[in-house]
């Protein structure tokens, strides 16, 4: 990571690992990106070695398909945390949403009405956070703690058993599995809306976070707030937008998941935000805010969904494990950000 | 002029660390007896001389709630804060059936799962202080994935069953009475007491505010950040496990999922309404302890009045969130006279002194 050795190479002769030191000496913050790039690819390999038919349309299809709900969340933490904050409320704004949203529809509302409320619940879980930390100087994590309780408990209010959502509702069908390629036996190349939308929702987030005003205000707002404000930028606008943007997209990742599983209750999404979470570190975002990248993101919340795959596939690993070795490879993690934001300093 | 004088008593009234707390505590106690006159009546129970009522059963209850707050207040006072004390409950909750399972019924037993309960949080609580004082992580982050990692190691050492074991001196803890008044109140209220006395009648207390207040400043004024962070997160563990053993016993049963669940809140809750503010630099043990019996007291009512008790959740969320907005500066300022000058920025620095 002390890239200083890095040469001059001569343009002729320059060679990728070159380039991906050059990137790194230029901005060490990249390193954790670069590493779950790796991370990835080794954990391909190694599932394809050890255990086979990982390297396959089948396969690969399903880890986007299951995971087209995480990527939203991923994006949307990308957001708040590259603002310095945090957003805890995610995993239980799409609990509320998911069962408030199947009971509309079996209720007989309007698909794309129940689609808008349900987007519609996570906004204003979104504006009460954003205006608590803006106006009131709450802190992000206590703020969006709060929300997660009062999402929790209000899913709870409208129910705790499991709701259904009505086999003929139009909403199923962004869970359908449409087929792009006819491979040999299942080994089929399949998408589902849903995918199509996570990829819509990280295209538009890369443009947002690159190419806008407000992209750069996020990441000023994560460097020195205080210096953001003496520049000029909406600094409290943004504040209170990053948190609306989150829950937009937890409300969304709560039709996607609902559309995909048919069933909607209280209890769903309980420690997604610490999936979110870790996707988001896993994929280079700084949680002390300024670094990071949404694409990054995405290629952390795969590496949780492939081992995800992997636990499975070992059948050896209790399922219980899943929340330790999440946790684990967080920590990880957070403390090579650690090392390399305080050479930094 | 009498106007003035009048807020000046206002102000000071409000502003007593648990003021609100007991009038919250009175309102719903009200409110119950509303609902039901003889909702305060306390009786003999004439087979054996204890007491029983509702208010009983609020002590009772507010018992392992206090511990957990009570150490959340010494990480809160550091600026800092632990998510997993919720988790560290159920895994001392699965560490003492498991083994009381083995072990049977002594009370050597007991006293050895408690004992071992304890060394395990301890631990786990000092990986969390470890995390926060050398490696410098974000308090929040370095506890919430205790929080979510702490419930899978529960499951992991129950092997994913809610383990039920039988011990009579065990149960004893949670379930016992001495001179009529619960046993687990009774050491609630006297480790409150001992922990109240070493943080008070030493520095500790105050070095730990002047941490949570300015940790360089406290440096320079040679106090030694990084032992007593590492110190205030064990003791949180410990406490946690203390509480967690405490509401295993009642049932001799861990429930992995359930035990502990979502108690973090009632915790920072209990903390902020003793008055203690979340950027750090104040504690007041009374005053979570005022703020464990209000939440035993809240959960209760909601129960009373007929509501789910996995909505509970929402109600304290609401409760939090006024409470964090009596204590921000702009709204003290809205009840402050117009005339005095916008103070908000001083709030903004003192949250990036705490971040």
């Amino acid at each position: 990571m002390s890239a200083v050795t890095a040469t001059p190479a001569s343009q002729t002769s320059e060679t990728v690992t070159d380039r991906i030191r050059r990137m790194i000496s230029a901005n060490p913050s990249v390193l954790p990106t670069i590493a779950s790039v790796v991370i990835f690819v080794g954990m391909v390999i190694f599932g394809e070695i050890a255990y086979g038919r990982i390297v396959q349309f089948n396969t690969l299809s399903n880890l986007l398909i299951n995971n087209a709900h995480l990527i939203v969340l991923a994006v949307a933490l990308t957001f708040v945390i590259l603002t310095g904050g945090i957003d805890l409320s995610v995993g239980s704004i799409i609990a509320v949403s998911s069962v408030a949203g199947v009971m509309l529809s079996n209720a007989g509302w309007n698909a794309i009405a129940v689609i808008v409320a349900m987007i519609g619940i996570g906004v204003l879980f979104g504006i009460v956070s954003g205006v608590l930390i803006r106006y009131f100087n709450v802190q992000p994590f206590i703020a969006t703690l709060a929300m997660m309780f009062l999402g929790r408990g209000l899913a709870s209010l409208l129910s705790t058993k499991p709701e259904r959502l009505g086999e003929d509702s139009p909403i199923r069908w962004i869970g359908t599995q449409l087929k792009i390629i006819d491979g040999p036996k299942v080994n089929d190349l399949v998408i589902t809306p849903a995918v199509l939308i996570a990829v819509i929702v990280v295209v538009a987030a890369f443009f947002v976070l690159h190419r806008t005003r407000t992209g750069r205000t996020v990441y000023a707002i994560g460097g020195s707030e205080s210096s953001a404000l003496l520049m000029g930028l909406p600094v409290p606008r943004t504040k209170v937008l990053v948190y609306v943007i989150s829950g937009a997209l937890a409300g969304l990742a709560a039709v996607l998941y609902t559309a995909r599983l048919g069933t909607a209750q209280n209890i769903t999404g309980i420690g997604w935000e610490l999936d979110a979470i870790a996707a988001a570190v896993i994929g280079g975002t700084v949680l002390t805010g300024a670094y990071g990248y949404v694409l990054g993101s995405v290629v952390g919340a795969l590496v949780l969904g492939l081992m995800n795959v992997l636990i499975t596939r070992d059948g050896g690993i209790p399922p219980e494990m899943t929340t330790i070795i999440t946790g684990g490879i967080l920590l990880v993690f957070v403390l090579l950000q650690r090392a390399v934001t305080r050479k930094r300093e | 002029m009498t106007a003035s004088a009048d807020t000046a008593v206002w102000r000071n009234l409000i502003h007593k660390p648990f003021f609100w707390g007991i009038v919250a505590i009175l309102a719903l106690l009200a409110l119950n007896t509303i609902k039901d006159p003889t909702y305060l009546a306390l009786s003999i129970n004439p087979n054996n001389g204890n007491l029983v009522g509702n208010l009983v059963d609020i002590l009772r209850q507010a018992a392992p709630i206090m511990m957990i707050a009570i150490g959340m207040s010494l990480v809160i006072a550091t600026g800092g804060i632990d998510l997993s004390v919720g988790s560290l409950m159920a895994v001392a909750g699965a560490v003492s059936m498991e083994f009381l399972r083995a072990a049977g019924d002594s009370f050597g037993a007991a006293l050895a799962a408690v004992g071992l309960a304890l060394v395990i949080t301890g631990i786990l609580g000092a990986v969390n202080g470890v995390l926060v004082a050398y490696v410098g992580l974000q308090p929040f982050i370095a506890t919430l994935v205790l929080m979510l990692a702490g419930r899978g190691i529960a499951k992991v050492i129950t092997g994913g069953q809610n383990t039920t074991a039988s011990n009579d001196s065990f149960r004893w803890i949670a379930n016992g009475f001495v001179f009529g008044i619960p046993v687990v109140f009774l050491l609630a209220v006297l480790i409150v007491i001992a922990v109240g006395w070493v943080v008070r009648r030493s520095a500790l207390g105050l070095m730990i505010e002047a941490i949570g207040i300015n940790p360089r400043a406290s440096r320079m004024a040679g106090i030694k950040p990084k032992g007593l962070l590492l110190t205030a997160y064990i003791m949180s563990g410990i406490l946690a496990g203390i509480a967690g053993v405490m509401s295993v016993g009642s049932v001799m049963t861990v429930d992995i999922s359930r035990t502990g669940y979502q108690l973090e809140l009632d915790a920072i809750l209990a903390v902020v309404i003793g008055g203690a503010s979340l950027s750090g630099g104040k504690f007041s043990l009374s005053g979570a302890f005022v703020g464990a019996l209000l939440i035993a007291t809240l959960d209760k009512t909601v129960l009373y009045l007929g509501v789910s008790s996995s909505a509970t959740p929402a109600f304290k969320a609401i409760v939090i969130v006024v409470l964090c907005l009596l204590q921000s500066q702009r709204v003290r300022d809205w009840f402050r006279s117009r005339r005095r000058p916008p103070r908000a920025d001083r709030a903004q620095t003192k949250e990036e002194v705490a971040a």
